[in-house]
């Protein structure tokens, strides 16, 4: 069973939290910062498990992360899943992230940034209940997925674009004005994009 | 980051104004993050999320808010709940748009609910009617999403009003709803197991499905379901080989294909399943072998996922009945894992080698120089990997290495490590320098297994070595004693004040005051203090001025409870005797029952106040009432029973109850006068009864037992009382549910009788062998029992010789028939609170099913068959002068509609259970 799936940034701001076992609210807070602290420590080079938090359920549960630049990916997870799983099914979550959000054709993360969570808080938890559905994997297929998240967004495009609106208006600020603004701002946030996927 | 996000956002208005009203909603979204992403201190945050939170209050309240702004409101809402704001007041709004909002607000809504209301919460009551209406929408995306959180928040109680919905949907044409149906049938199993077993048949059925999504989430369920009991689904594992071959062979659309792998994740949970299943079975093993030979061939590509695939093949081939050939495969497979520059395959690599030493302790050895380099690696997941790899390869020779290098690293001792501690000197200073660097850090359960090994010892063997930990703490407590953690000083307080009085060389005053001096310490926690307090109240008297002068400086502690301990310290110091009778040397008996409240409990009972429910049971009582008004008359006083105890005899039974749950007391000894009936004072029949509670006259017997003394205990009263038993139950049931008069009682006029500590017994006597009878009451239903127990006998005065028994009972040893008739069972039907249904397989296989049927289950389990009336047919029973439990029973199609009533919460369940069981073996 997948407990919770957190996604915070390099500061530790969460940008998407989900827990699929019940915490209180304060507790959850808590499980962030703890898994925060124990992810944000580690180096790239070592591995992307963790075990034994102390928070969620003691020695029985591991934290399976992804560090994609300035967000990361943790998933808290029982010994009942397969770590290599969850560690690619992450891939997959963004690859599928990058198709809905950039609309690109080469199935990517590369394009998606922190800015498109921020935005779209409620579509990112719609894509994840297509994949995940009460901490259980539902579904591994991402053209399946993409679907049906394409499904949803057609219906909300044909009420008139509330949505469709900012999602457009960011691909296009992005498209835009990024590639000029770090040069302006700081060079070490170049890195908003992901050089290469694989840290195999 | 933070800079890019602020600058792109001074870059958007520009977009939005080209937008219409649409973009002016999103104004306030698009306003709140911006502000937090500016924000530079949690302070500032705070009155930010402040001011939002009550201008949405404001927002929700206006009348002319609009869905649409709902919307937009709502995922305001989730995003301060994110940040850990409460926003709770929005709950309702959100079940509100999940009920009256288009499909995209209800989007919002469910999503909102999801990520607000946990299983417990009552606002989800609001809920079942929308999702009811939902999940009959003819709108996929409205049934997808009341899936969805149906299998996200909906509790227990809740789960029979949606599951026929959620069963009718495991047949819908379309594929993704299948695939959520199953899921959502895979959680309400993993809540209420129960619920849903008879839609096993159907499992089978999405397991066939011609969708290989829906194929793949049934496996969900199979793998709980085999991972629960093995063998019921060994006829399966053909099916499982074939999926798994198929996989491997392409025949899957290539829409399932990742990084050119098919289907990895269900290949996954296929070796798992396959695992499960060839475990400790030879025959069913065979079956596999060629496809786990196939798998690990395949699985060479190089891709993290292929080495996912890789590690479950290892693990299944060490799992299943082991076959040479593949076991050296797999072998190879784990070196290149352990070998691997990739970490994260390391990792896993160490623990394959974890889970195979124990099947196989060499191949650690061939990994040595990598183990021993991954003790040194920089990556702490690893080393701690590889440090349970180490405990798992513990032996009396290396311990002491082993020991050393767990201590080195991370102070991480299993304390089961130092069972094969060479000397007590040397475990007591390993324990000592675990608590001393690990302190805090240990898991809750270490200090307590530690305390435990020393307490359980035999006073002789031991002795020694709780000598040498008193020894050794008072020299840690002369040092320095600031920097050690809490749990280290409450072990040692404990041990000191338990076993200081063995060592004789030592000055109590010294132990006083050393424990004082840790009294004193500001970094001392109160719960510390509370340990060293306890622990100064046991070192033994003498020492009256020292106690009196901590008593006075503590009794003006801030804190209460020391406070309190101190009054309790300065007073058992002061007055010797009340210590002799607190604090026995050695003694150590708890009345786990609390039968010193039962004087108390009887007097509250008598006063009118309701029987004591524990908080399981009251939380199911509250559960959501589905049935139309009309039926929920108020619900009847459950039973209630209070040990009396006598004091212990000469011939003492003790026996010692335990259910399969954590629940005490599973069954209650039941003897008390009941005076009070559900229509009043009942005087007639105690009365005449002899005085049930004088046990000396019929204990008699045991002093004058020349030979052995034979004790049966007897799950249930001799044969000759199961007709007054009948008779009692057609006799008492007109008096109601509540009403749990000791049938047994009625057995007293049966010659020669005596009451034990609570038991009504039936010793007969005859020469040289007495039989004694007890009636055992079960109380709360639990599907088995276990009951032990010890007979004591004199052969000759002064020898007392004594034998253990025990035995297993189920509930349906507890059955009984209840003979009403159809009028009586109507009324008392409409008295009972709670109620199970389910479909029962029905027996074809003569003329009439129903009659067959119930006729098999009369046989099986003693129940009372009041009435059949065309497909319908009405049983009673009760539990063993407990509780009664009626079934109504109804053909429906191939299947018996069974739907069972009961005062006691838990009955109908255990009943049903054993009906399944008792129609399964027909």
């Amino acid at each position: 069973m997948i407990k919770a799936i957190l996604i915070f940034n390099n500061h530790g701001k969460p940008r998407l939290i989900r827990f699929y076992q019940y915490f209180a609210e304060d507790m959850q807070q808590q499980i962030i910062r703890e898994t925060f602290h124990l992810v944000s420590k580690r180096d790239d080079n070592v591995c992307n498990f963790l075990e034994g938090g102390s928070l969620i359920g003691g020695s029985d549960y591991k934290l399976i992360y992804r560090h994609y630049a300035t967000l990361y990916f943790v998933f808290c997870v029982d010994s009942s899943e397969s770590e290599l799983g969850i560690l690619d099914l992450i891939q997959l979550i963004c690859f599928v992230f990058g198709q809905v959000f950039v609309e690109t054709l080469d199935k990517c993360f590369e394009n998606v940034c922190e800015l498109d969570l921020i935005f779209h808080m409620d579509k990112v938890h719609y894509i994840l209940q297509e994949v995940v559905m009460g901490g259980m994997v539902l579904e591994t297929n991402m053209n399946e997925i993409v679907a049906q998240v394409e499904l949803q967004n057609r219906m909300e495009k044909s009420e008139g674009g509330l949505s469709g609106a900012p999602a457009r208006a960011v691909s296009a600020v992005k498209n835009m004005n990024l590639p000029e603004i770090p040069r302006n701002i700081n060079i070490g946030d170049i890195n908003i994009k992901v050089p290469s996927l694989s840290p195999f | 980051m933070s800079d890019v996000v602020e600058k792109t956002l001074t870059a958007l208005p520009g977009l939005f104004e080209s937008q219409t009203g649409a973009a002016k909603i999103t104004n306030r979204l698009r306003q709140l993050i911006k502000s937090i992403t500016e924000l530079t201190s949690k302070h500032e945050e705070e009155n930010l999320i402040k001011r939002e939170l009550s201008a949405i209050k404001e927002q929700v309240s206006s009348p002319n808010t609009t869905m649409k702004q709902m919307r937009e409101i709502m995922v305001r809402a989730m995003y301060c709940e994110m940040l850990g704001y409460d926003a709770s007041f929005t709950y309702i709004h959100a079940i509100k748009l999940a009920q009256q909002g288009g499909v995209l607000e209800k989007r919002v809504g469910y999503l909102a609910v999801s990520l607000f209301l946990n299983e417990g919460h009552e606002l989800l009551l609001l809920l079942v009617n929308t999702v009811l209406k939902d999940l009959q929408s003819t709108n996929l995306i409205e049934v997808c999403m009341a899936l969805t959180v149906v299998a996200q928040v909906f509790p227990k109680d809740m789960i029979p009003a949606v599951l026929p919905l959620v069963e009718d949907k495991l047949s819908h044409p379309k594929e993704i709803i299948r695939r959520k149906a199953v899921l959502a049938l895979y959680k309400f199993y993993l809540i209420a197991p129960n619920q849903v077993q008879h839609i096993h048949a159907k499992f089978c059925k999405a397991l066939s499905d011609k969708d290989p999504g829906v194929m793949a989430s049934s496996l969900h369920i199979y793998l709980q379901l085999i991972r629960e009991s093995p063998d019921s689904y060994k006829d399966l594992t053909g099916s499982f080989v074939t999926i798994l071959k198929q996989v491997l062979g392409g025949k899957l659309p290539v829409d399932f294909n990742y990084h050119s792998v098919p289907a990895p994740w269900l290949q996954i949970q296929l070796l798992r399943i396959l695992s499960l299943l060839g475990k400790e079975d030879q025959s069913t093993s065979e079956l596999m072998y060629e496809v786990l030979d196939e798998s690990l061939r395949r699985a060479e590509m190089n891709h993290n996922i292929t080495y996912a695939i890789l590690y479950e093949c290892v693990k299944a081939v060490y799992t299943i009945h082991p076959k040479a050939e593949l076991l050296e495969k797999a072998a190879r497979c784990i070196g290149n894992f352990v070998l691997s520059p990739k970490i994260n395959l390391k990792y896993l690599g160490l623990k394959a080698l974890t889970y195979v030493v124990q099947h196989d302790a060499k191949l650690a050895l061939q990994h040595q120089m990598t183990i021993i380099e991954c003790l040194d690696h920089s990556d702490f997941t690893i080393k701690r990997e590889t440090l349970e790899l180490l405990f798992r390869i513990t032996n009396a020779q290396n311990v002491t290495v082993i020991v050393e290098k767990m201590l080195d690293f991370l102070c991480y001792v299993p304390i089961k490590t130092l069972t094969f501690a060479p000397d007590n000197s040397w475990f007591i200073q390993t324990m000592n320098d675990v608590f001393s660097i690990g302190g805090d850090l240990l898991q809750q359960d270490d200090p307590n297994n530690f305390l435990r090994l020393l307490a359980e010892g035999k006073p002789e063997e031991d002795d020694q070595l709780r000598l040498y930990a008193v020894e050794s703490y008072l020299t840690v407590l002369k040092g320095h004693t600031s920097h050690l953690p809490q749990c280290f000083l409450q072990v040692m307080s404990w041990v000191l004040g338990e076993y200081a009085h063995l060592q004789e060389s030592v000055d109590r005053r010294e132990v006083i005051r050393l424990l004082t001096q840790l009294l004193d310490q500001r970094s001392v926690s109160s719960e510390t203090r509370v340990w060293i307090l306890s622990a100064l109240t046991k070192i033994p008297e003498g020492q009256t001025d020292l106690i009196l002068d901590l008593a006075e400086s503590l009794s003006s502690s801030q804190d209460t409870v020391l406070r309190q301990q101190a009054q309790e310290l300065r007073h058992l110091s002061q007055d010797s005797q009340l210590r002799e009778w607190v604090l026995v040397e050695n003694s150590c008996a708890v009345d786990s029952s609390l039968s010193f409240l039962d004087g108390f409990v009887s007097e509250a009972l008598a006063a009118g106040a309701a029987p004591y429910k524990p908080p399981h049971q009251r939380q199911e009582e509250l559960s959501l009432n589905l049935e139309p008004y009309s039926f929920s008359l108020p619900v009847s006083l459950s039973s209630c029973s209070i040990t009396d105890r006598q004091s212990p005899t000469l011939l003492s039974v003790s026996s010692g109850l335990s259910g399969n749950s954590a629940e005490l007391s599973t069954l209650i000894l039941e003897g008390v006068k009941r005076v009070w009936g559900k229509d009043g004072y009942l005087p007639q029949k105690e009365a005449t009864a002899p005085p049930v509670d004088e046990p000396s006259a019929a204990v008699q017997p045991a002093s004058q037992q020349e030979a052995a003394e034979r004790i049966e205990p007897r799950p249930e009263p001799s044969t000759q009382n199961q007709d007054k038993q009948q008779l009692a139950s057609s006799l008492f049931v007109g008096l109601g549910v509540g009403s749990s008069v000791s049938l047994v009682r009625k057995l007293f006029y049966d010659g020669f009788t005596a009451s034990l500590r609570g038991n009504v017994m039936d010793c007969l006597e005859a020469r040289s062998t007495s039989v004694c009878h007890y009636a055992l009451l079960m109380d709360d239903p639990h599907t088995n029992v276990s009951l032990t127990g010890t007979v004591s006998y004199q052969t000759q005065p002064g020898h007392t010789n004594t034998l253990p028994f025990s035995g297993t009972l189920s509930t349906a040893d507890f059955i009984r028939p209840l003979v009403v008739t159809t009028e009586e069972y109507g009324k008392l039907w409409l008295s009972l609170s709670h109620d199970v249904k389910q479909n029962l397989k029905l027996l074809t296989d003569a003329g009439d099913p129903l009659r067959t049927t119930l006729n098999a289950l009369k046989d099986a389990l003693q129940l009372h068959v009041v009435d059949i009336i065309g497909s319908e047919g009405i049983v009673a029973c009760r539990l063993l002068s407990g509780a009664p439990c009626l079934l109504h029973c109804r053909v429906n199609g191939a299947a018996l509609a069974m739907w069972l009533r009961s005062p006691h919460p838990a009955l109908p369940d255990f009943i049903l259970y054993h009906c399944q069981r008792a129609l399964a073996h027909h």
